[in-house]
């Protein structure tokens, strides 16, 4: 029995782990063939984190990266491919900025609430749309979340942010930025506590928190619900699931719905901690992060949070390297790209190999089991 | 041959035997049906150009025509790579990821080598790289088909900037040092975004039906298409004036492209080798008892799908921009999925398809008043409101409250506004693919085992 | 004489369990060999060994004499090997000249497919063995005989001496199996080889020269037809008599537990495909449908558990009409469902066992209690399956793909009739699974019955049907056509009503 632990534990995590190595090796190498150390770089990257700005750096980033892939995971459990988490959280952030910053003065927590849910609702329409098409229509929802990605973007906010800016005329025009009742504060203060003080003006968002609520709740309702395993179901087998009960258009929209709705979340540290409102200049491509994150991760609710991590601390080293100059920025991009290609296949081997072993274990037990053989018939 | 007909078209026999205009449409062969669709289609742009009460003739003036051939060229090479992939069974998401590198690799090779034909070919070896790496992790690794995609999407962007890096840097080093810079690092006027200036493939105006010049000599031949416009006869002329916008400024890579679309109907359908892709996607076990290599052919398939993707990425580059920059793709990969979709996975079909996305991307552009887009409500309305007929016959409820509603909602907006907001053109596109795909996706029939992971032995 | 085939000392083996031991085989030129052997006895894989899709681990092949090494198809093909498997290997949508050219196209320059040449050699093998179908024809649009048909013109297109057939007859009904025994007689004057496996032993003593038998991977004899019985060939398989499902008394009461009302289903095109089908299952027995595959069981099937909606028609469960009730309501009122496809329907192959057995069930206890899985409870409760149900596992965490088809079989029975059902809807309860397994799943059915349980079987081996059901219908274009007792009805007049032919008067007596 330990015997087996130890190998599903090596098996499990030794796949994420290779993928790393490997993505290492692969960059050294271009490291290389671009005339640069790979050791001072990684050297560099490495120093570079273990400064506690640069950790509190590390974890802002991390934290809509997070929710971002656990929107995106919330899909793929179900084998479906929510790739409008970009489009998703994008509008939910402006309709929610856009709101915030419309009502002034009320009770904080009512005022971050109401951004909040503005922002989950505005999420959780915009998938449902894509989920609507696709049980409706039997639209694919790669390409259905896509178009709607560049509506939003495009057409949705080029219009909208015009019609309610603040400023017209201004070159970023953007939101009526929030009034303080509806920001969030920050987690320097809990912080400091164990640590020295944190300087530079770095705040520790408190967005961080509901990241990890997220994170909870998605553990839980995937692994402990009923409607969980309903989700798991229809994700390993969807006509097994339906012959079980599963009602599978139901189940595609509450995907969707609830996917959008933590994609409208991933926003917020922006809105309610950074920015104080929707602008032109309001970080992009957190969705598509998000994606490689989950992948990452594998779905899995620690699996992402070690995988956001990871992406966190790579975008601080492309800062880092731009100072120091031990080697070009542009190669954490390519490392990020290398490591979810490397690890989806690496997963895929790994759980291939658990197949046959589980196979072999299965079929020896079978033997082991076997009553013995009744005795010949003579003729 | 067979040309199998997509199911929707069965011939409804009235009361009187006689064959209903549906049924003789249905029995038409593919390209004579297409055809057919798309008089129709510039028979109602020509009517609201010309009644729709908008001063405008950009829907269908020769400039536009042209421009349109052009613009649908990367999403025509972008379902010309999905339907490789798919008829073999592989989904290939990541289109959009190899059309990147299609970009940067087209703009590479034309500025090092001197020769757009050189950008040609590496932006086709720039995306067939990408097409394998596809093929190696969903193949031989048996990865989801769209993990794999979304995975060479994510690297491709960052991929291709670390080369334009590299390039800016090695070019500086040597312009720093007094040098010329040397193959195969040309990046004069570069940046980490940005390529050179790389240009396209000869153009021509073809000679007699667009009034171009006969090689050798300086003088312009007779315009037939452009008398025809300029004869102003309702739909007449706005036909010859399409063609004319064809044949004007006509490049190279254009003609190639739609070459491409008969030549891929050939390979699949006409010579062994296509069979044997076709089967990897219908039914792989029967070829693989027939002694078919399965893993080869999906390879094969996948890899092409690549370069065409690569290509329609050279494409974006050299002919409608002159240059590689960041960010240029703008989801013309997924739109080309879409036109693949729309086809039927048939070429004469994505073909059209691709003309007609390509074409809200053109108006976008040379709109600049705002009438041509708003006279294009009016005709998304007809379409609309011919769905709603069309949905009615075939006693389609659902279909029929869809199109009505967003019909009237189309018109409404069309008669209480005078011009586009400018905001409208660059949603345009995304949105006729959706309604497009709304109406149209029950009827369809993809390869049977696309998506598929195949496992020999199975 | 050089034999056509000879294998000596094959040997296969797979994790976990050895396919065929020290096989020895002998096939005459020109004699139809028949493999006989229950599933599981390494039928299929020595036959896909001799068709190049496996490698043997020991022993040599000999074709005409010479060794051979067969490491794919094409080198079977080369040699003038052909196969026409059990499952056909057909694509749909792909016409049949596409299907019967492919991998052997007729080429001229520039890897062009020269139709010319490939429509006329097809109609070339076509009228020497008096096989006729149009080439142009999609696969799809095809019945079942001529799908067969069509894999056998495309092993002879190849100009296969050696014919293998896998089961053939067992998507065929009386009628048709004649047929192929015709032709098969036909190809042999012609100079073809025949192996063949079948487990129906009428069918191998009326047609083949020699028999081989193979039990547990091994060679355990090779016989004369003349010189046997049936009765000695099921002895040779088994190692004993085939266990038959035999009725006991009749435990069937008065209460009606379903009551299926004109139904009627419609497919995409709208034809019916169910059409206006009445019956009723009373509580304690079993009704088997018979029919060939494809005549509409699986829908009515499908109409009663709830994944198709009927178009008209009700569906009473102890008086409730269920028709248009979702799946899970259906489940959770007492329809239990044993599918004719376990690995479609059935299971999650990759989630371990005690979810597998919570599948259907996921809404009751013990498997969850509110809205949280009870994990516990679901463990515990498959422990309790595994035991009853002998289900071969080394624990319930195991995934379910693990597992072979028997032990798989027998979980999704036992999760299905532990659920306290009060209707079971079992189709095909025993495909594909081994003798031992099939011998316990008859076993708990009847137990089941007894105990008061309404069952409707599904089925395509009449041993079953005949065995198991109180009442048989027969279903055809998707009408029941026939009411029979199982008492006394015999497979020509079973097969006469699955095929619609009529029966005559004289016949019947």
């Amino acid at each position: 029995m330990n015997d087996s632990l130890m190998k599903r534990l090596v098996l499990g995590a030794g796949a994420p782990v290779a993928a790393v190595a490997f993505a290492v090796g692969l960059s050294s190498i271009v490291l290389l063939l671009s005339g640069s150390n790979p050791f001072s770089a990684y050297g560099d990257m490495i120093e570079n984190a273990s400064r506690l700005e640069t950790f509190v750096d590390i974890l802002n980033e991390a934290t809509p990266l997070y929710i971002s892939a656990v929107a995106a995971a919330i899909g793929f459990r179900m084998n479906l491919f929510n790739i409008g988490v970009e489009g998703q959280y994008l509008l939910a952030a402006f309709f929610a900025a856009a709101a915030g910053g419309y009502f002034a003065g009320l009770p904080p927590v009512l005022h971050v609430s109401l951004i909040l849910i503005v922002a989950m609702f505005v999420g959780a329409f915009w998938a449902g749309l894509a989920g609507a098409l696709k049980v409706t229509r039997g639209i694919n929802e790669v390409i259905s979340t896509i178009m709607l990605n560049f509506i939003a973007v495009g057409g949705i906010i080029a219009w909208l942010i015009r019609e309610w800016a603040d400023d017209t005329g201004a070159t970023n025009s953007g939101t009526t930025p929030i009034d303080e009742s509806g920001q969030m504060p920050s987690l320097n203060g809990i912080v400091e506590i164990f640590t020295r003080e944190i300087s530079k003006g770095r705040e520790l968002t408190s967005v961080l928190l509901i990241a990890i609520i997220v994170g909870v709740a998605y553990h839980l309702f995937i692994n402990r619900t009923r409607v969980g395993f309903d989700f798991r179901a229809s994700g390993f087998n969807p006509l097994a699931a339906r012959a079980g009960g599963v009602p599978p258009k139901r189940m595609v929209m509450y995907a969707m719905l609830i996917s959008g709705a933590c994609a409208g979340l991933v926003g917020m540290a922006e809105v309610l901690t950074e920015r104080y409102k929707y602008d032109q200049s309001f970080i992009q491509g957190l969705g598509f992060n998000g994606i490689a994150v989950a992948l990452l991760g594998r779905n899995n609710p620690a699996g992402i949070a070690i995988g956001a991590l990871l992406f966190g601390f790579l975008n601080q080293s492309s800062g880092i390297l731009q100072i120091t100059g031990s080697a070009t920025p542009e190669i954490v991009e390519i490392m990020k790209g290398i490591i979810v290609l490397s690890a989806v296949i690496a997963y895929e081997a790994v759980s291939r190999i658990k197949e046959r072993d589980e196979a072999k274990s299965a079929a020896e037990a079978t033997e082991r089991q076997a009553p013995a053989e009744p005795e010949e018939v003579l003729a | 041959m067979t040309d199998v007909m997509s199911p929707s078209l069965t011939p409804i026999p009235d009361e009187s035997g006689k064959r209903s205009l549906v049924a003789r449409y249905a029995s038409l062969p593919a390209w004579a049906r297409w055809a057919t669709a798309a008089a129709i289609g510039v028979f109602v742009l020509s009517a609201v150009q010309t009644f729709g009460g908008d001063d405008t003739t950009v829907l269908t003036e020769p400039g536009t025509s042209g421009a349109m051939l052009r613009f649908s060229v990367p999403i025509l090479l972008a379902a010309l790579g999905g339907l490789f992939a798919e008829r073999a069974g592989v989904v290939n998401i990541g289109l959009e990821g190899m059309m990147i590198l299609g970009t940067w690799f087209g703009a590479w090779g034309t500025v090092n080598f001197g020769s757009p034909w050189a950008g040609v070919i590496c932006g086709f070896v720039g995306g067939a790289l990408g097409g394998l790496l596809h093929a190696v992790a969903t193949v031989s690794f048996g990865v989801d088909h769209i993990i794999s995609g979304v995975a060479i999407n994510i690297l491709a962007p960052g991929l291709m900037r670390f080369m334009s890096d590299q390039m800016t840097i090695k070019t500086n080093a040597r312009l720093d040092a007094g040098n010329e810079p040397a193959f195969p690092f040309k990046w004069q006027g570069g940046s980490i975004t940005q390529s050179p200036r790389a240009g396209g493939l000869p153009k021509i105006d073809v000679p007699f039906l667009a009034g171009g010049k006969l090689p050798g000599s300086d003088e312009r031949t007779y315009n037939l298409f452009g008398e025809i416009d300029s004869a102003n006869i309702f739909f007449v002329s706005d036909i010859a004036g399409i063609f004319e916008g064809f044949l004007n400024q006509l490049s190279m890579f254009t003609v190639l492209a739609f070459l491409l679309v008969p030549i891929s109907g050939w390979v699949l359908w006409k010579t062994a080798l296509g069979l044997r892709i076709r089967i990897c996607g219908e039914r792989p076990e029967a070829g693989e008892s027939l002694g078919v290599n399965i893993y080869l052919h999906k390879y094969i398939g996948v890899i092409m799908s690549g370069g065409m993707a690569g290509l329609a990425g050279a494409f974006i580059t050299m002919e409608l921009s002159n240059v590689y920059r960041e960010g240029q793709t703008t989801g013309r990969g997924f739109i080309g999925l879409a036109a693949l979709i729309f086809g039927n996975w048939r070429p004469v079909g994505l073909m059209l398809g691709s003309l007609l996305f390509g074409y809200p991307f053109v108006l976008a552009l040379r709109d600049n008043t705002g009438l041509g887009t708003h006279s294009l409500l009016l005709v998304i309305a007809i379409a609309l409101l011919a769905t709603l007929a069309w949905s009615i016959q075939r006693q389609n409820r659902n279909d029929a409250i869809i199109a009505g509603v967003l019909a009237s909602a189309v018109l409404l907006w069309w008669g209480f506004s005078d011009a586009a907001p400018d905001w409208l053109p660059n949603a345009m596109p995304y949105v006729t693919v959706l309604l497009v795909l709304i109406f149209m996706s029950q009827r369809l029939r993809m390869p049977a085992a696309d998506g598929q992971i195949y496992r020999k032995g199975s | 004489m050089t034999a056509a085939i000879e294998l000596i000392g094959i040997t296969k083996r797979f994790p976990g369990v050895i396919a065929n031991d020290n096989v020895n085989l002998t096939v005459q030129r020109g004699e139809i060999h028949a493999i006989c052997g229950e599933n599981g006895a390494g039928k299929s894989t020595l036959m896909k060994m001799l068709y190049g899709m496996q490698s043997p681990d020991e022993g040599r092949m000999l074709i005409d004499g010479e060794e051979v090494r067969l490491s794919s198809p094409s080198d079977a093909i080369e040699r003038g090997i052909g196969m026409v498997h059990q499952h056909f290997m057909l694509a749909d949508q792909l016409t049949v000249l596409e299907n019967v050219i492919l991998g052997s196209e007729p080429t001229k320059g520039m890897g062009r497919i020269d139709f010319k040449a490939a429509r006329s050699h097809f109609a070339e093998v076509g009228e020497s063995y008096g096989l006729t179908i149009d080439p142009d024809d999609l696969v799809e649009t095809l019945e079942v005989g001529e799908r067969q048909r069509v894999e056998i013109i495309k092993v002879l297109f190849r100009g296969a001496q050696i014919l293998i057939l896998d089961e053939p007859t067992a998507v065929l009904v009386p009628q048709e199996v004649e047929e192929l025994f015709r032709n098969m007689r036909d190809l042999k004057e012609n100079g073809a080889t025949i192996l063949f496996i079948d487990h129906k032993l009428q069918e191998v003593l009326e047609i083949a020269d020699s028999i081989t038998v193979l039990r547990q991977g091994k060679t355990i004899a090779t016989v004369d037809p003349k010189d046997v019985t049936a009765g000695d060939l099921a002895e040779l398989m088994v190692g004993s008599e085939l266990p038959t499902p035999e009725t006991t008394d009749s435990t069937v009461t008065d209460e009606v537990a379903l009551f299926v009302d004109g139904v009627t289903v419609l497919d995409d095109d709208d034809r019916p495909v169910v059409d206006d089908v009445s019956l009723s299952i009373r509580r304690g027995e079993i009704v088997g449908i018979a029919g060939v595959e494809g005549n509409g069981q699986h829908e009515l099937v499908s109409a009663i558990i709830g994944t198709m909606d009927p178009k008209a028609g009700t569906v009473s469960l102890n008086g409730d009409d269920i028709a248009h009730w979702s799946v899970r309501e259906r489940r959770e009122a007492g329809v239990a469902y044993v599918p004719q496809d376990r690995h479609v329907e059935g299971l999650l192959l990759n989630a371990p066992l005690w979810e597998n057995a919570a599948l259907g069930h996921q809404t009751e206890a013990p498997y969850s209690k509110g809205i949280w899985i009870d994990r516990p409870g679901s463990r515990g409760k498959t422990e309790t399956i595994r035991k009853s149900y002998d289900v071969r596992t080394p624990n319930v965490d195991v995934s379910a793909h693990a597992l072979s088809g028997g032990n798989q079989q027998k979980l999704i029975l036992g999760r299905e009739i532990t659920s306290d059902p009060k209707l079971l809807i079992a189709s095909h309860p025993t495909r594909g699974i081994d003798v031992g397994a099939q011998a316990a799943v008859w076993d708990h059915l009847r137990r089941a019955r007894a105990d008061g349980l309404a069952t409707l079987l599904i089925s395509a081996d009449r041993d079953e049907l005949i065995g198991l059901s109180d009442t048989i219908v027969v279903m055809f274009h998707g009408k029941l056509v026939a009411t029979l007792d199982p008492a006394d009805v015999t497979p020509r007049v079973l097969g006469a009503y699955m095929t619609g032919a009529v029966l005559d008067d004289k016949a019947a007596s």
